[in-house]
């Protein structure tokens, strides 16, 4: 055992073999593990259960509307960035049955789901989704009002962090000042390091529990240089981000520009289909199902994801408060970007990318906030030219 | 609980290929529990023994193409408290409306060696353009998942939970990756509604837009899309003259992409 783990902060280094062994310690701790794997032409967040279930030699290119696998030139572990799921699905899962109720001979029963969830060790988190998994935390455990089934769900993660030396086409973590290196909320964090000549991690320690991980790894303290190389990796993909948003009065933007023509534009473009929020490690809006079976002696209540861009999501007595595809559009970024901010003190996007990837018709969310800010600007500039 | 009456029930067909009145067959563990919660009166597919009417529901199958059937459905209407209609022909034409978009007289001209026998009319329609329905049931054929719920929901006094929105949030719920974005695979699932779980994207299919427009469609955008990625104007309009070609944004993103 190497006492120098014992301390946090502090960067060790360690080979494939000895991540495959991180990954036998944490199921021999009882952790199931889930992290980035291949899948249907993808990477999706699922068991893996050693290294080779990893996307190696995988990485992704990523445009508005569009993903694609490439195969890289080498064998990296963590050579992509992240893909159409989040870790939401594991702590608040797309469906979930909240009670079944019974009626018998006029008495009822009440049958409540097991809450004997898996303790997952989340293998391969970026740093902008530690940040959204942090969003949530405020959004369903931050007030009084605790959501109890987060709650249990979230408790015993260990979050084992990648930090990010090659963002992807859609991220803008720099601009949300959530990325690419994991600074805080997570039990152990690696930087991959891919030379010509040698292939490394470096691992560091942000928890108890990290550190007692950490310290069964036999792992050797890095040298200044490793850890420069990766400081170097990492500010140079903090200037490499795909895109940028400038969050300047971002707030006061959005509230200002409520009756901008813009909207409608986008408005053109939007399918309303739903996809952008679904994939958003931060969108949390759910709906409850209320069934019966045709007897009519059983009921039960079914939680599932729901989307500010269906009709049903606003409707009240008499209709929804968003027909139009453009209020509704409004309504999500308007969220995201601003009104979050006054809902839970934080902004509703870590920059992640996912909604300008897996937008099916390519809707870029920092497009639109270029539009809306160029718009400003144009009608000063017009207000210029009339004076 | 008192012993209720159960709630009569009559199942009909008019243009169609019977499926979805098989679904109700193919509800298998489930079909005691329908049988147990209501009687089933009139449903020639499963049994020759029909009582007469009025019943309490009526399950209406199929499109209206003869002026027999313009007639027929009125009976069937007066005969039925509430009138759900289940399928894509009977909610939209079907297929069959495919003869919408051409002159019915040619075909039968064709198809047929008297054609003079044929008494047809020149449009497949919906169930709704001829009398009132309570509610419809998409799909081609529908899923017997909904077609329980709906019942369970009318004999439980309660809304049935069945979603207008598109075929992408269940998509998403299933975990699947998105076929379009994904693998450049066209997909009608932005526009259609949901209700078969997401089949085809399962199964890195894009959808056929079986179950219809979803709520709010916007197909000039999906089309635009579908161009881009590299599909022509040809197979666009086949695209949408599938089972719910005459469905009206279908029909007229279709009709809009004719001649073009
Ligand atoms: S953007 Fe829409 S779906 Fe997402 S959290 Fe806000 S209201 Fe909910
Ligand atoms: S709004 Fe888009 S970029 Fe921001 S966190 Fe959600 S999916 Fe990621
Ligand atoms: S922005 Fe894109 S993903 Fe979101 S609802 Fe509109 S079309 Fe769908
Ligand atoms: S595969 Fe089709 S149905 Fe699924 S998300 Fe993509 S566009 Fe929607």
């Amino acid at each position: 055992m190497n006492k120098d783990a014992s301390t946090t902060g502090e960067q060790f280094r360690i080979t494939q073999d000895q991540l495959q062994k991180l990954l036998d310690v944490l199921r021999d701790q009882g952790y199931e593990t889930v992290g980035p794997t291949v899948r249907e032409g993808v990477i999706t967040y699922d068991q893996i259960d050693g290294v080779e279930d990893l996307p190696i030699g995988w990485t992704d290119e990523q445009e508005p509307g569009k993903y694609r696998l490439k195969k890289r030139s080498d064998k990296a572990l963590f050579g992509y960035v992240v893909g159409p799921h989040s870790w939401k699905k594991f702590v608040y899962p797309p469906r979930q049955l909240l009670w079944r109720m019974h009626r018998d001979n006029g008495t009822q029963k009440l049958e409540e789901p097991s809450e004997d969830y898996p303790r997952y060790a989340f293998f391969g988190v970026r740093s902008c989704e530690i940040q959204a998994l942090a969003v949530q935390d405020k959004v369903f455990m931050g007030s009084d009002y605790r959501d109890r089934y987060y709650a249990l769900r979230r408790k015993d993660n260990l979050i084992i962090a990648v930090n990010c030396v090659e963002p992807g086409g859609t991220c803008f973590c720099a601009s949300m000042d959530t990325g690419p290196k994991a600074r805080k909320a997570f039990d152990l964090a690696l930087t991959e390091i891919v030379e010509k000549d040698q292939h490394y991690f470096l691992i560091e320690s942000g928890s108890d529990i990290g550190t007692d991980i950490l310290s069964e790894l036999k792992s050797d303290p890095a040298t200044d240089k490793q850890i420069a190389r990766a400081d170097e990796l990492l500010e140079k993909a903090a200037r490499n981000m795909g895109r940028q948003l400038d969050t300047t009065d971002i707030k006061d933007l959005l509230y200002r520009n409520a009756e901008n023509r813009h909207w409608e534009q986008v408005a053109k473009r939007c399918l309303s289909c739903s996809n952008c929020t679904m994939v958003c490690p931060t969108c949390f809006c759910s709906t409850v199902e209320d069934t019966t079976d045709l007897t009519g002696t059983s009921a039960e209540r079914v939680r599932r994801w729901d989307s500010c861009f269906t009709l049903e999501f606003s409707y009240i007595h008499g209709g929804a408060v968003r027909p139009s595809e453009h209020t509704r559009y409004r309504h999500w970024i308007t969220h995201k970007l601003a009104s979050w901010q006054d809902q839970f003190g934080t902004s509703g996007c870590v920059g992640c990318g996912r909604c300008i990837t897996w937008c099916p018709v390519g809707i870029d969310i920092t497009e639109e906030i270029k539009s809306l800010q160029d718009s400003e600007s144009l009608t000063s500039d017009e207000a210029k030219a009339k004076e | 609980m008192p012993a209720k009456k159960k709630p009569k029930l009559a199942v009909w067909k008019f243009a169609s290929c019977d499926g979805c009145q098989l679904s109700l067959l193919d509800c298998e563990d489930e079909l005691l529990a329908v049988a147990g919660a209501v009687h089933i009166a009139n449903f020639p597919e499963a049994s020759r023994a029909v009582e007469k009417g009025p019943y309490d529901v009526s399950l209406v199958e199929g499109s209206i193409t003869t002026p027999h059937d313009a007639e027929r459905i009125h009976k069937v209407r007066r005969q039925s408290k509430y009138l759900i209609t289940i399928g894509a022909c009977a909610t939209a034409g079907g297929i069959q409306a495919l003869r919408n978009f051409k002159d019915v007289r040619e075909f039968t001209s064709i198809v047929y060696a008297n054609p003079d026998y044929i008494e047809t009319l020149e449009r497949s329609t919906p169930i709704r353009h001829h009398v009132f329905v309570d509610f419809e049931l998409r799909g081609c054929p529908i899923n017997k998942y909904q077609l329980l719920e709906v019942i369970s929901a009318l004999l439980n006094n309660r809304k049935p939970v069945i979603p207008e929105h598109s075929v992408c949030v269940d998509c998403k719920l299933a975990g699947n990756p998105c076929v379009m974005v994904g693998h450049g695979t066209p997909c009608l699932g932005p526009v259609t509604q949901a209700g078969c779980g997401a089949i085809c994207p399962s199964f890195n299919r894009g959808c056929y837009g079986c179950f219809g427009p979803k709520e709010t469609p916007n197909l000039p955008s999906l089309s635009e899309q579908w161009q881009a990625m590299g599909v022509d104007k040809t197979n666009l309009v086949r695209a949408y003259r599938g089972f719910n070609a005459f469905a009206e944004p279908f029909r007229k993103e279709s009709e809009s992409h004719e001649n073009g």
